[in-house]
Parts: C-alpha cells; structure tokens; sequence
C-alpha cells in the first residue's frame, strides 16, 4: 500500500471525485421531481411487503433513477426498491 | 455536402450567435420572429449558405427577448419547414425556460449536447429528465470539448463514465481543438476542413445521423499512440 504512494498510484483521480459527486447529487435531482409521489409509493409498498414478511423499515430505500434495461439495453426511468428482509412469516412460507 | 436539404433554426432569441459561427451575419435581412409574426414569408427570412449546397439558416432576433415566441408558435413553423426541408436542426438556447420549452415544441427527436465537467453532466441530466416529461423519449448524447490528455491522466471524466451516469445512448464525441476557435473566429465551419480531428467528429457524428455505421473517434493524437507504442514495447 505504502509502495503504491510513493509512486503516486493511489491518489484518487479527480475524475472519481467529479463521478461520485456527480452520483450523489443526481439521486437528489432525480428523486426531487415528486417526493410526495415517492413517500406514497413507499407507504403502500411497506404495507404489503409487511403481509408476508417483517422488513427492516429504517432501511428501506426507494428511489428513481434511470438505468438500461437488462434485455435491451434501452435506457428507461425506474423505481428501485431495496427492501431488507428479516424474516419471512412463518405462515407464508 | 450529402445533397439533403437542411435547415439550421437559432431559437436562441436575443443573443444570437449561430449567424457569426456560420459567417452569415452580414446577410441578415429578417429573422424567426418576423417570420413567425408574419412580417416577411418564411422564405424571404432563410438565409442560404453559399458554401454548402442545400443549407439554410433561420437566424434569431437579436432585440427581443424568448417571449417573443410561444411553443404553438414554434410547432406552426416547424410544420411548414417540415414540408421544404429533409432536416431541421432546431439549436436550443441555455436554460430550461421558455426559450427550451420554444425549442423543442416541434422536435421529433434529441440531441443532448453536454462536456466532462460536472455541472454540464447533471444539467444534461435535467434535460433528459425534462424532454421525457415533454414525450421526446431517448434522446442521443454528444460530449463535446474532451481533452484526451486529461482523461488519460484520470483528471476529466471519460465517454464511458458520463455514458455511464446519464443512461442514454451516445451520438458522438469532439475533442478539444483549436480549430474550431480558430475557424469560428473566421466564420466558416470546422467541418468543411480535411484535417482537424474535430471535422471528422463532426462528419462522423452527421453520418451517424443519417444513419451509417462509425466506429467511435480515436481521440489519440499521433503524439499518444506513439507513447502507447512504446509503452507496450517495454511493458509498461
């Protein structure tokens, strides 16, 4: 590691920093157009998940973004929902 | 220069520009909102360059301001140059305000014009966000003033990674090049030019336009592969 910085290998290249910055603040951009269309999204999303499943709420992270569709390859406006499970109902299974 | 008949439409209404990097300005006589107000017919307010057959310019005003055009407006005379013109290439001024809203009422399809700095790609990033709620899906990108010597050095974000962030298809990609300063400051296109890399991004990007397959411009300069040469000959 050490070995990598005298060489100068390791220092971050400022392109990463404009990329990750840039990553950031377009998740805030993106989601900002209806943050009210969101939190209804969420609400009914956490109520139905939560029939068959106890989820993990405080970390349960819904936004809008934009990504290429995986059969293909068209860009398309999505929802993506990560919604940590912790245990699926006994009932359901 | 592919025998279409092209028209090229500044609706950058009160700072025009396209007229001096075109070197049309001393030939102004109407402009688009006389046209649209119907001072003038819509022929008498194109403009037609002498150097490329079948190209046309409907310069902006220069004293009045966006309102001077509403997007129905924009739509009406879009439809009639639809009728004389195999292309219309509407340029659409800075900003998300009514001067954009003008320019793409009419538009069948975009082109997102943006350059490796952060502020350019989430502006673009808006737009793309902004076209798609106006119903003008899948617009193209070109990055444009890319300076191969900084990317290499990881110092300017590349064609992927904007590719990458912004999810739409590339169009094309310009280099930084000094010809372009240099042929705008005498008023006659780059891409008339053999030489400059920046022509043939231009050409490349016109052909990709009209359809044709090009491989991606080699941003290398001759200096670069050199380098690149040796540096494979001796490993690293």
């Amino acid at each position: 590691m050490d070995l990598f910085k005298v060489f100068g290998r390791n220092k971050t290249k400022s392109k990463n920093v404009a990329k990750e910055r840039l990553k950031l603040v377009l998740v805030h951009d993106r989601s900002d157009l209806s943050p009210k269309f969101l939190e209804m999204i969420k609400g009914d999303i956490i109520r139905v998940v939560k029939e068959y499943a106890e989820i993990d709420q405080d970390a349960l992270d819904i936004k809008f973004t934009r990504m290429k569709r995986d059969y293909d390859n068209t860009p398309v406006s999505a929802l993506v929902a990560n919604i940590p499970i912790i245990k699926v109902k006994d009932n359901c299974r | 220069m592919h025998g279409y008949k092209v028209v090229v439409v500044d609706t950058d209404i009160g700072l025009r520009n396209l007229d001096v990097v075109m070197g049309l300005e001393n030939r102004i006589v109407y402009d688009i909102v006389d046209v649209v107000e119907g001072n003038c017919r819509l022929k008498q307010g194109l403009i037609r360059d002498k150097r490329f057959d079948g190209l046309y310019l409907l310069p902006a005003a220069q004293t009045k301001d966006k309102t001077a055009i509403n997007p129905e407006q924009m739509m009406e005379l879009i439809s009639k140059l639809k009728e004389e013109f195999d292309y219309i290439i509407v340029d659409s001024p800075a900003g998300i305000e009514q001067g954009f809203k003008n320019s793409i009422a009419g538009a069948d399809e975009a082109y997102i014009v943006t350059t490796p700095e952060i502020s350019a790609v989430r502006d673009a990033d808006r737009v793309i966000g902004l076209l798609e709620a106006h119903g003008i899906n899948n617009p193209k990108l070109i990055i444009n003033r890319i300076r191969y010597d900084m990317v290499k050095r990881g110092d300017m974000m590349n064609v992927e990674d904007i590719v990458d962030i912004l999810a739409i298809d590339l169009l094309g990609i310009i280099p930084d090049d000094e010809a372009i300063v240099i042929s705008t400051n005498k008023g006659e296109p780059v891409i008339a030019e053999e030489k400059p890399l920046s022509a043939k991004a231009y050409r490349n990007i016109c052909n990709r336009i009209l359809g044709k397959e090009v491989e991606l411009l080699d941003l290398e300069t001759n200096e670069g592969k050199l380098s690149r040469i040796l540096k494979v000959l001796f490993n690293k």
